[in-house]
């Protein structure tokens, strides 16, 4: 019965045009913005963008009206690690776009270059929800050719899953290194050769910002650096642009408080498994942390103390906690709505658990002006789910980005419709 | 008749799980596990999945000296432990037919890396049992999600990887205080992309799919000549060949001692593979990774041959990139025997929550599957497939009293197993931590006050 209910309002759906205004009526309406969640409320959209949210709004003439009653309206559900739009198959099978190797470019190295829209992960992540990821690079092993990633992997962006051409929202949202046992793989012998290349590096930054001048007159010494990373690195130091630390010792967390207070530059720790050992000291240095909740297991020596109540002990203390999908499997970024439910059994409040999916990386990332809550003026990434969102057996009946309504299929709803009945004399290529 | 035979050993060894075995071959590396003593328990008015595919509302589980005596109504027994399951459900003890926990341990050094022995592409001769460390942290994870056996199993990167065993989830000081009692072996053979990635990249075979099927035959034609010259040796008829591990695990199966599983991600590799096993005269009790296995679920049904599944990996490889949601509920609705396994130290402690995810991912697809269905995708047809279902994976009377009560309905994001029974005893209990076991590596280290719970 739902399922013909659903194909029957995408009929209708797909046929309006983004001019058009449509009104979400009769669901409770989780706005993770100043008007909190409401009851049997209405969401108007209009040209793409939130027109008016509440209780006592009338849709207006003329408008697209969808019934949500009994349903739940969230924000679209925002990614804040990974690699989507630059991986199709992670092993033996094509380029991973998102992995950086050699000396010549690090932290210009930038991924928003090599973001593909229409890569088949994006569709199979919208239709359950995710509508806003970050893109971040990496490091790897060494390739063939002998050339190693670094401490600094690069730029990440903040993308759309609309699947449109642009889908660039903002570049440059994050630097991304490599600190802990993961840095000491790219420094070469120690955690500590990490932490002196990286300080290194934001020295020369400074160095450039007053001296750049002398230097193009070649009347200043060389830097280590190239010229474009040291014009990427201007924005860290300025403080525009946050360091992206992938790290999980505690101590190694000490160490990139120490440094952000050191340059006064804003962090996010990504892995964190031992942040919960540094709590009060995160939140006194607004660093934000992304975290795998269920990821509990000592996997290394970095994570001895990994726990499954880091978010809840994290967020009490007020650090800011982020999601992403446990160990960083792009293909499955739409797990992290798992991840914030199992984080309110361990805790943290079930509010704080979806705006940990919604605003808070939207917040992070500098672009929660636009979108992570259902607020009027904001871009319409909307979710009609057929109950709680954070619910194991919860998918999206609708989803919206810039206001649009767009198709609950992918390639992987396709094959299932292909092979459901498997007593077909039809072979299965012509099952279309 | 192979399952009656199992199921005459089991009751044989379990009667007697500390007399002497007769044969000297099987003297070493048998099952010295001894459930720890406990009394009666009642456990009363809870939801009951009884993993036979009934649901059984406010109802009982009795269990007494380690096993279960009933499953009802208004049960009572003189001098029992009462447990108010009120609002709560029961359901027998999780079972995980592909780990790794132990031969990759947590933590992830080099040092403990012990579950793929990557020096010919077969290795039959080889035992999982050997290279599992008792102390991995995993064990107490994965008990926490429910977990009360698992089938650890060598990696895939051979053809045939060796041996697997099926362990209780009971702490020990060596793998024989672990081992499920009198359960049959695992082989572990592996399709696809990793023995030809392997062995391709050393520049020796396989380096193709068609190298790997040439492979798994070689194989069973030299079992079945050392099988057939064992025989005729045993009747007097020539000398018998000087004992190979390798062969001897290989014959083991073509007798149907011990049980395939196969990792096999891609429907049609399933479907050559179970052509294979036709040739030789063996069957494949799982396929595990079976990403594809909807495409070909009417086979599996013909072949009795159950299919382990995650409930969405996919697409890390070329042959996960089929890889949908739905993929168990498909196999269930063709009549096969599904399975949702974990490959994993996180995924094992909350295979019902993996399981939830296929639930509600068939049901946006039109496919309803009960909670009494899905239940048996981690219990009576995981322990089905390891040949240990006449022992355990349902609650039925004289069974094994593992036994999972969970604080709600266990297909919630909101639900945690509460109490865990092996054999009657009280492993874990989430309301007082004091009692849970704690491994030797996480002493002094908040894992073990917080992590593993």
């Amino acid at each position: 019965m739902k399922p013909l209910i659903v194909a029957t309002l995408l009929g209708l759906l797909t046929s309006v045009s983004a001019a058009q205004t449509i009104a979400i009526v009769g669901g409770t309406v989780h706005t993770v913005g100043p008007q909190g969640s409401i009851e049997n409320a209405t969401v108007i959209i209009t040209d793409g963008r939130i027109a008016a949210v509440g209780s006592d709004i009338k849709p207006p003439d003329g408008a697209n009206v969808i019934d949500a009653s009994g349903k739940v309206v969230t924000p679209g559900l925002f990614t804040p690690d990974g690699y989507l739009g630059l991986v199709e198959v992670g092993l033996s099978a094509g380029p991973l776009d998102a992995v950086q190797r050699g000396e010549q470019f690090t932290a210009s190295f930038d991924v928003a270059e090599a973001f593909n829209p229409r890569s088949t992960l994006i569709a199979i992540n919208r239709i359950e929800g995710i509508t806003r990821a970050l893109i971040v690079p990496r490091a790897a092993e060494p390739d063939l050719l002998g050339y190693t990633s670094n401490v600094i992997s690069g730029l990440a962006a903040v993308v759309n899953l609309s699947g449109n051409t642009n889908s660039l929202d903002r570049r440059a949202a994050a630097l991304v290194v490599n600190l802990g046992e993961g840095g000491v793989a790219y420094a070469g012998t120690s955690r500590a050769s990490a932490q002196l290349l990286l300080r290194n590096a934001l020295d020369e930054a400074l160095d450039y910002r007053e001296h750049g001048d002398a230097f193009e007159r070649g009347q200043h010494r060389d830097y280590t650096l190239s010229l474009t990373d040291l014009e990427a690195l201007q924005g860290v130091i300025a403080g525009d642009i946050p360091l992206f630390a992938n790290v999980d010792r505690a101590s190694d967390i000490a160490a990139l408080i120490r440094l952000s207070d050191d340059y006064n530059i804003r962090a996010i720790v990504s892995g964190g498994a031992e942040a919960w050992m540094h709590a009060e000291e995160l939140a006194a240095a607004k660093i934000a942390v992304i975290l795998g909740p269920a990821d509990n297991l000592p996997a290394n020596f970095d994570r001895i103390n990994a726990r499954s109540e880091s978010a809840a002990i994290l967020a009490a203390a007020d650090v800011r906690v982020m999601f992403a999908d446990g160990d960083g499997h792009t293909h499955n970024a739409r797990n992290i709505m798992q991840s914030a439910g199992n984080a309110t059994v361990a805790g943290l409040s079930w509010d704080d658990s979806l705006r940990a999916i919604t605003l808070t990386p939207a917040e992070v990332y500098g672009v929660a002006d636009r979108v992570g809550s259902i607020e009027v003026g904001k871009i319409a990434d909307v979710i009609i789910w057929p109950a709680d969102p954070l619910e194991l057996t919860s998918y999206p009946d609708q989803v919206f980005i810039n206001g649009k309504s767009l198709p609950m299929t992918s390639r992987q709803t396709l094959l299932r419709d292909r092979y459901r009945d498997i007593t077909s004399d039809e072979p299965p290529a012509y099952r279309n | 008749m192979k399952r009656l035979l199992v199921a005459i050993l089991a009751a044989t060894l379990l009667a007697a799980c500390e007399s002497e075995p007769a044969d000297d071959r099987t003297a070493s590396f048998t099952s010295i596990y001894k459930a720890r003593s406990s009394g009666a328990t009642l456990l009363r008015g809870a939801t009951v999945l009884t993993g036979t595919g009934e649901r059984l509302d406010n109802s009982d589980v009795l269990i007494v000296d380690g096993k279960i005596v009933e499953v009802g109504e208004g049960l009572s027994h003189d001098g029992a432990e009462l447990v108010d399951a009120d609002g709560k459900w029961l359901t027998p003890g999780v079972i995980d037919v592909h780990s790794h926990l132990g031969v990759y341990p947590s933590p992830s050094t080099e040092s403990h890396s012990d579950g793929n022995e990557i020096s010919a592409p077969v290795t039959a001769e080889v035992w999982a049992e050997h290279s599992v460390w008792p102390h991995d942290p995993g064990f107490v994870a994965a008990l926490a999600g429910g977990v009360t056996s698992m089938q650890i199993l060598p990696g895939s990167a051979n053809l045939m990887g060796g041996r697997g065993v099926t362990l209780k989830n009971v702490p020990g000081r060596s793998v024989m205080e672990m081992k499920f009692p009198a359960a049959p072996h695992g082989f572990k053979m592996a399709c696809g992309e990793n023995p030809k990635r392997v062995y391709g990249g050393r520049g020796v075979a396989p380096t193709t799919r068609m190298g790997n099927v040439a492979g798994y035959r070689a194989a069973w034609i030299e079992a079945a000549d050392y099988r057939d010259k064992m025989a005729a040796a045993a009747d007097g008829k020539g000398e018998a060949p000087t004992r190979d591990l390798k062969l001897e695990t290989l014959a083991g199966v073509l007798d149907g001692e011990i049980l395939v599983h196969n990792h096999c991600y891609r429907g049609d590799e399933m479907a050559v593979m179970l052509d294979i096993a036709k040739e030789f005269g063996y069957k494949i009790s799982a396929f595990h990774h079976a990403v594809e296995a909807y495409k070909i679920a009417d086979l599996l049904a013909e072949n009795d041959t159950c299919a382990a599944m995650w409930a969405d990996w996919w697409g890390f490889k070329m042959e996960a990139y089929d890889g949908i949601r739905e993929n168990a509920a498909l196999v269930e609705i063709a009549g096969a025997c599904a399975i949702i396994h974990s490959d994993s130290g996180i995924g094992i402690q909350k295979l019902n929550q993996e399981t939830a995810k296929v639930i509600g991912a068939a049901a946006r697809s039109g496919v309803d599957i009960l909670p009494e269905v899905a239940i048996q995708w981690i219990t009576k047809n995981a322990a089905k497939s390891l040949g240990i279902d006449d022992v355990t994976g349902t609650l039925e009377a004289g069974k094994m009293a593992d036994v999972v009560l969970w604080n709600g309905d266990p297909f919630s994001v909101y639900t945690r197993a509460e109490r865990v029974y092996v054999d009657g005893a009280l492993a874990y209990d989430r309301n007082n931590p004091s009692i849970n076991p704690v491994t030797d590596f996480t002493l002094g280290t908040a894992a073990s006050a917080g992590g593993a719970q």
